[in-house]
């Protein structure tokens, strides 16, 4: 096993409001090998984003670094000074967010906002790196991009804009891409060619992807582990295909279970889709013991008791229940 | 952006067209702005007087005739005579034109240089020391009459201290415009810093900053480039909007400052009861307000992709 | 800003300048029109005269403690006629539309291009001096702000199920606009009108100050700092305290507008990290 690009070991992630301070995000820890593709899954306000935001080294006030250590290529980058960790950002590690609309700059041209990344990282001039924008924008596949770079954001469609963003994030070739639910506001049917495209590029420039998102399906799909999270703390994390075979948290199954199947019906009859019953707990009052017990068909005392630890799995996954399986 | 432009002239048309039918109904046809009542030392007019000047100025005419005669005359840049001097309105304003514009100008561009800096520097550090004594200023700023405070500077620094002059325009040298300036120009100083603190947190938080920031571009220039460019376009919007309440105030500061300029010939007129000449100042006041909408509206086309390629 | 200070110190300050117009007549040492002697004139404060005496040689503590009353009461009751102006309009406007909707937004449009305190001149110059008139003038200044807050409202409101549901049953117009719509504008309305109110305290002030809003011997905040200005050489102290009266009400009024406005319209609210 090659050593691993990315290896975040007990990240914690701190909150204050109000005077106190909580744990947004603890104790999780993952890797990413170079050229890998992992998911990251979870609903919202579990802490996928802002754990993607830890790695970048972007998160601000009244969130911060709680604890923990995030390696690069084997040098810590979680201490590094702001200037440095700066120069890591789109260069090494680059991010791609969900709003599409709102994440570009409506005053720049698209074709600026490209550019912008060659003359930051490689010293170009702006025609040149202007030149680079077109090839960028050909890149990901958008038509006419001789035309399109001197568009403005407002006059593109949100599938195009996610497009530039990622020619934005990839333009400098960097050794991991953080996905930050970059479909989620797209239409089902651009959400795929976004999904192929990503997948392409990466594979193309050697590019690790670390792929958040709350759809399973998609990232089971598209990547080779996945990392399931739950309250602030990764409960399960397996290869794709094990995963959906042989889930082994409660939380995991309920996942699976409430995903639509093609052809359920024959099989089964008309059923009520399955859900998880209850919500995510607010991160100022997690519960006591194992975070998703109010919401576990197995639940047992030693689960209100004891926060479970995490158990190893096969294939460097893990589980954190008492009762998996 | 012509076309923002032609746009833009062709919505003015008809609100200046309402300008002067307003101005026109309110001063001639409202009985009780003129002659019925005499003039303002209560001394009435001879009926044979009053008699000649209606039959003079044509008001015993249908009303279409009078407005379309003001219309014309309005047009050709004929504002009438002013009932007090007999001089043509538009000289009485045309001398007064230039220390209004100094003024206003003093005004803005202190209330532009002190309060958009201000708001910028707190809004950069939210909750700091320089973001709540600004903040109190600013509400302060806002709350307080602002020929009070020009009354209570003309006594500080004029008459105790002695350091400027306190009233009157003088030889129109710099040292005169400084006390009037400041005064009118403290209330949109304040109202600036707040408005430019609100537009740089929201674009600060915005998702394009988080972009920027992700790419790896320095602090520095993420604030100037892109936070300061999307934050000027509602600082603009406020500073066009200011000029209208900047050209109420005037009339009051210029009074309390023995300023010559339209805003005290204005109020000189209402006291004298000089139709012409309150008709024709409150006409080009508002000609300047919209002038200077006009010019808004083309900065902010000019700065915002999304206005010029709606 | 720190949340609720707003509130309780803009609260503390109107509700100051409220009692002393309310108790004016109590806590006044002297009259303030009638109680003047000209042996007293132009005595500097002291422990007699607090805030010391005017030309007329009456006493400025009672003068801007009656003037409390004057300069509020008009300032509210302006401040009511426009918003009850502004509301009619903009609620019947939002609702009925067509022609009607035009005229009001060319109205809008129209009292937008003209400076308020300029309109207002207009008006008095038109209407002459005294009370009435000068409510007329200041209470049609500001309409405009509520009237665009209530048609705003009312138009996005107009397709909701409920109003739907009222008209089906039967409801007439005016019922539906002040039974089911108004209560939803009430919060922003209350905040533009407390903002608007310290907008028309000030108006009065720069109006009575040059001369045509309320007149001397009567002790508005405005006419008493146009007397300070004739006195300034020999009488400078009577610039200070109209001034401050007014400042701290309208201060009052303005934090306690921030502070409403955290509360009930927390869309428009300033961030504050």
């Amino acid at each position: 096993m090659s050593a691993p690009l990315l290896d975040v070991e007990n990240l914690s992630i701190a909150l204050s409001q109000g005077g106190k301070s909580y744990k947004a995000v603890e104790d999780v820890s993952f890797s990413i090998a170079p050229g890998e593709t992992l998911g990251l899954v979870g609903e919202s306000g579990c802490g996928k984003s802002i754990t993607a935001l830890a790695v970048m080294g972007l998160l601000r006030r009244p969130l911060g670094l709680g604890g923990g250590r995030i390696t690069l290529d084997g040098s810590d980058i979680h201490n590094l000074p702001p200037a440095k960790l700066r120069q890591l950002r789109g260069k090494r590690i680059a991010m791609i967010f969900q709003e599409p609309m709102t994440a570009l700059n409506p005053l720049s041209t698209v074709g600026r906002q490209i550019a912008e990344m060659f003359v930051l990282h490689t010293g170009a001039s702006w025609s040149e790196a202007t030149d680079r924008a077109v090839d960028a924008l050909r890149q990901v596949q958008v038509p006419s991009p001789e035309r399109r770079v001197k568009d403005f954001p407002h006059q593109l469609s949100g599938g195009m804009r996610q497009r530039v963003m990622i020619a934005i994030a990839l333009a400098c070739s960097p050794d991991l891409l953080i996905a930050d639910e970059p479909t989620t506001a797209l239409d089902v049917t651009v959400q795929a060619e976004i999904v192929d495209l990503m997948q392409e590029l990466c594979a193309a420039k050697g590019t690790a992807i670390l792929m958040i998102s709350h759809d399973l399906g998609l990232v089971a799909n598209m990547c080779r582990r996945v990392a399931v999270m739950y309250a602030g703390r990764i409960v399960e994390q397996q290869a794709a295909a094990e995963i959906f075979e042989r889930p082994q948290h409660p939380y995991t199954i309920g996942l699976i279970a409430s995903l639509p199947r093609l052809g359920a019906r024959v099989v089964h009859g008309r059923q009520r889709l399955q859900e998880i019953s209850g919500v995510v707990p607010a991160i100022t009052a997690f519960p006591a013991g194992c975070r998703f017990r109010p919401r576990c068909q197995r639940a047992t005392d030693i689960c209100q008791s004891n926060d479970p630890s995490p158990t190893p799995l096969p294939e460097s996954g893990l589980v954190r229940c008492h009762h998996h399986g | 952006m012509l076309a923002v432009l032609l746009r833009r002239l062709l919505n003015i048309i008809p609100t200046v067209g309402a300008v002067i039918l307003l101005i026109f109904v309110l001063f001639s046809v409202i009985p009780g702005s003129f002659t019925s009542t005499g003039a303002e030392d209560g001394r009435m007019l001879d009926p044979q007087v009053i008699e000649r000047m209606r039959k003079e100025m044509g008001l015993d005419d249908p009303l279409l005739e009078r407005f379309g005669r003001y219309v014309g005359h309005t047009l050709v840049g004929d504002l009438g005579k002013s009932f007090r001097t007999r001089e043509p309105v538009t000289k009485l304003i045309g001398d007064r034109l230039w220390p209004s514009f100094k003024l206003a100008m003093a005004a803005m561009g202190f209330a532009v240089l002190v309060g958009v800096p201000l708001g910028f520097i707190a809004a950069l550090r939210p909750g700091g020391a320089i973001d709540s004594v600004s903040m109190i200023v600013a509400v302060s700023g806002l709350s307080l009459a602002q020929f009070w405070l020009g009354l209570m500077m003309m006594y500080l620094f004029g008459l105790l201290l002695g350091w400027l002059p306190s009233f009157g325009y003088g030889d129109g040298g710099p040292r005169y415009l400084i006390l009037p300036g400041l005064a009118l120009g403290f209330g949109p100083m304040a109202l600036l810093a707040r408005t430019t603190r609100a537009a740089v947190l929201d674009v600060l938080n915005a998702d394009f900053v988080r972009t920027a920031r992700s790419k790896g571009m320095a602090e520095t220039r993420v604030v100037t480039w892109h936070v300061m460019r999307n934050a000027l376009v509602l600082v603009i919007t406020t500073i066009g909007l200011q000029f209208g309440s900047l050209m109420g105030t005037a009339v009051v500061v210029e009074k309390l400052f023995s300023w010559p300029g339209l805003g005290s010939l204005l109020v000189d007129s209402v006291f004298q009861r000089d139709i012409p000449a309150v008709q024709g100042c409150i006409l080009v006041i508002v000609l300047f307000f919209l002038a200077i909408n006009t010019l808004v509206d083309l900065a902010y086309a000019a700065i915002d992709p999304r206005i010029r390629y709606a | 800003m720190k949340f609720r200070a707003n509130l309780y110190i803009g609260g503390a300050f109107f509700a100051t300048s409220v009692i002393v117009a309310v108790l004016a007549p109590l806590i006044a040492t002297h009259d303030p029109v009638f109680d003047a002697n000209l042996m007293n004139a132009e005595i500097p404060p002291g422990w007699e005269y607090p805030f010391g005496t005017d030309a007329q040689g009456r006493d400025i503590y009672s003068r801007v403690v009656h003037g409390a009353r004057i300069s509020l009461t008009v300032g509210l009751v302006a401040q009511c006629i426009n918003s009850i102006i502004g509301v009619s309009l903009g609620l019947t406007a939002g609702y009925w539309g067509g022609w009607w909707d035009d005229v009001v937004s060319g109205l809008t449009n129209l009292m937008l291009a003209i400076p308020s305190l300029i309109f207002a001149l207009a008006i008095m110059a038109i209407l002459g001096p005294g009370l009435v008139s000068l409510l007329i003038a200041l209470g049609l200044t500001s309409w405009s702000y509520s009237c665009r807050l209530a048609r705003a409202q009312v138009l996005s409101l107009k397709s909701q199920g409920y109003i739907q549901a009222a008209k089906i049953l039967g409801y007439s117009d005016l019922r539906i606009m002040f039974t089911q719509l108004l209560p939803n504008i009430l919060g922003p309305l209350i905040v533009i009108a407390t903002l608007g109110a310290g907008g028309s305290i000030l108006a009065e002030a720069a109006l009575s100050f040059l001369g045509l809003g309320i007149r001397p011997p009567y002790p508005s905040w405005g006419s008493m700092l146009s007397d300070a200005r004739e006195q300034i050489t020999t009488a400078p102290w009577l610039s200070i305290f109209p001034g401050l009266a007014i400042f701290i009400t309208v201060l009052g009024l303005n934090l306690l507008g921030d502070g409403l406005r955290d509360i009930l319209d927390p869309q428009s609210r300033e961030r504050t990290s």
